[in-house]
């Protein structure tokens, strides 16, 4: 196992973030307290409660969910676009380290990025609400394999795609809308049971219930489907992984 | 001397276009400057890129210090430094830290003298804190270089050195690569440039179409298929050729006051001895005479032609 090179690229991965501080920290924070603003007290102030929980906490875990899975898909997705598109791929590739370390060298920098984000942005939520964190291990579990996982899922996204264009369409197209329409800002019982039974096929759902089960011990469906679920889409994407490397597709012709 | 790469049959074809490499064998010596020239397209970065680990052979194989390259890359490639034909860097990283960055790519601890002695080598010192984007096209092309050496490889593969490089940073150049290869880093470069082979290379290899036509030291190279001219300046102008030198492949030149006689210096004789003499018989006086080497570009063009 080649640790130096890992060490290499997760360090400069992780220089990146802090020499872009502002766009990589500030931004999702401001958001998502425009998410409290705008969600928690203009709204929420009409809804009360979801579930016997301030529809002010109620959202926390869903809005960092939407963050954690935006973020590690992009980090880890424009941490080797990049190297492809100006070109600096040709070192990663030349260099005595196989695919698997190239991996958790940018995933782990993607996925830590996430993470720290994620962990702003539940001390900021402290700030509106009172936050009080029913299973703290779990909770962490959750956060480490989605943000594993996601970052995956951007490394896939990355090594695919052409363009700039390419790289945003699915955290826009795909992700953004499972989030919200995977009880990030409700609960599922509040739909109408055909919308419930679709909302069921909506992976990202069973991230959020199970993340929001960590915090308050309430899940829109049980807790071990959501850690099934999790796995499943960890194992998923590192079987895709594991075959690009095999074929070279995109990288090594 | 021995080979420190040993490349066997090593053939490269995309699933769409040509065949980049075809069959092609070659033993490259430890500590040697080995230039491969071609014209474009000719598969001499395809031959870099599969032995560096960036294109994955169809077929053949190639070994680099006894390890495979692609059953033992990790010892393969850690011998190996690559600067591309590209200038391909990260633009908002600090020289400093992007020569750092390769270091620890390649598996090697943290070695600050060293990365000093690098940068030093390179007149990069001064500029170690400047972002990559701010530095001039040659100083970032030193950078690749400063980066390919970081991990302090046996061997380095130079794709296009000095293309798009001015006349003196070229010079600078050469006397860099010569340097490296007194502290016994073997050199492999890529060139457009004749001159460059001509003035650096202890071998040359010629490529063309994805085929090595040929490897050869380069001053046995251009003895052996080195033709040289003769060119004698004459007292008196010609109107033609008298017909007593008719069985000689003269050329009269223009004014009729230079003939020029282009011989094979591997021939066993060369018809000058006769020519001379024909010439004294005849009753021309010569001037003057001048002999000349033709150039590594002329024996290139040569050989491109009877490959055709």
């Amino acid at each position: 196992m080649n640790w130096q090179a890992i060490k290499a690229i997760y360090v400069f991965e992780m220089s990146r973030t802090f020499r872009t501080l502002a766009q990589s920290v500030i931004s999702p924070v401001l958001s998502t307290v425009l998410y409290f603003v705008v969600f928690g007290a203009a709204i929420g102030g009409r809804i009360q409660s979801v579930e016997g929980i301030g529809y002010g906490a109620f959202i926390v875990p869903g809005l960092i969910m939407l963050t954690l899975l935006q973020q590690s898909v992009t980090n880890a997705s424009f941490g080797i676009y990049f190297p492809k598109f100006i070109g600096t791929i040709y070192e990663l590739l030349s260099a005595p380290m196989s695919f698997m370390e190239i991996v958790i060298g940018y995933v782990g920098a993607a996925a830590s990025k996430a993470i720290m984000i994620a962990l702003i942005i539940m001390a900021t939520s402290t700030l509106f609400v009172d936050l009080d964190i029913r299973h703290p291990l779990w909770m962490i579990a959750f956060l480490l394999l989605t943000a594993v996982s996601f970052a995956l899922l951007g490394f896939i996204i990355g090594i695919w795609a052409g363009s700039f264009e390419q790289l945003q369409l699915i955290p826009l197209l795909v992700i953004t809308p499972l989030v919200f329409l995977g009880g990030a800002f409700y609960s599922v019982s509040m739909l109408p049971e055909f919308w419930q039974a679709v909302t069921k096929l909506n992976p990202v759902l069973y991230l959020i219930s199970g993340f929001r089960w960590a915090f308050f011990g309430v899940a829109d469906v049980p807790v071990g489907l959501s850690i099934a679920a999790v796995c499943t889409f960890l194992a998923l994407c590192l079987g895709l992984i594991w075959l690009i490397f095999r074929t070279g597709w995109k990288i090594r012709p | 001397m021995a080979a420190i790469i040993s490349v066997s049959a090593l053939s490269k074809r995309y699933a769409k276009g040509p065949t980049a490499l075809e069959g092609v064998s070659l033993d490259i010596e430890e500590g040697e400057i080995l230039a491969l020239l071609g014209p474009n397209g000719a598969g001499k970065t395809t031959l870099i890129s599969a032995i560096c680990g960036l294109v994955r052979p169809t077929s053949g194989t190639v070994t680099v210090a006894g390890h495979d390259i692609v059953t033992d890359y990790r010892a393969a490639r850690a011998l190996i430094g690559l600067v591309p034909q590209d200038i391909s860097i990260e633009p908002f990283e600090r020289v400093i830290n992007t020569t750092r960055f390769s270091r620890g790519l390649f598996g090697k601890p943290r070695d600050d003298a060293h990365i000093e002695r690098v940068l030093k080598a390179l007149s990069l010192w001064d500029r170690r804190k400047a972002r990559n984007m701010e530095l001039s096209g040659g100083m970032k092309r030193r950078v690749l270089i400063a980066k390919a050496l970081a991990h302090e490889p046996r061997i380095l593969f130079l794709d296009e050195p000095t293309a798009g490089v001015d006349v003196s940073l070229r010079k600078d150049m050469w006397a860099l690569v010569r340097r490296l290869r007194d502290d016994g880093v073997t050199i492999i470069l890529t060139t457009h440039y004749i001159e460059e082979a001509e003035e650096m290379a202890d071998r040359i290899g010629i490529m063309d179409k994805g085929r090595l036509l040929l490897v050869e030291e380069k001053a046995r190279l251009m003895h052996q298929l080195g033709r040289k001219a003769l060119c004698l300046f004459l007292q008196e102008p010609l109107d033609s050729l008298p017909p007593a030198l008719a069985g000689h492949a003269l050329k009269l030149g223009e004014g009729g006051r230079t003939l020029t006689f282009e011989y094979d210096t591997a021939a066993g004789r060369t018809g000058i001895t006769r020519l001379l003499a024909d010439l004294a018989a005849a009753g021309i006086a010569v001037r003057d005479l001048e002999t000349r080497q033709s150039s590594l570009e002329q024996i290139f063009l040569n050989l491109l032609e009877e490959a055709a």
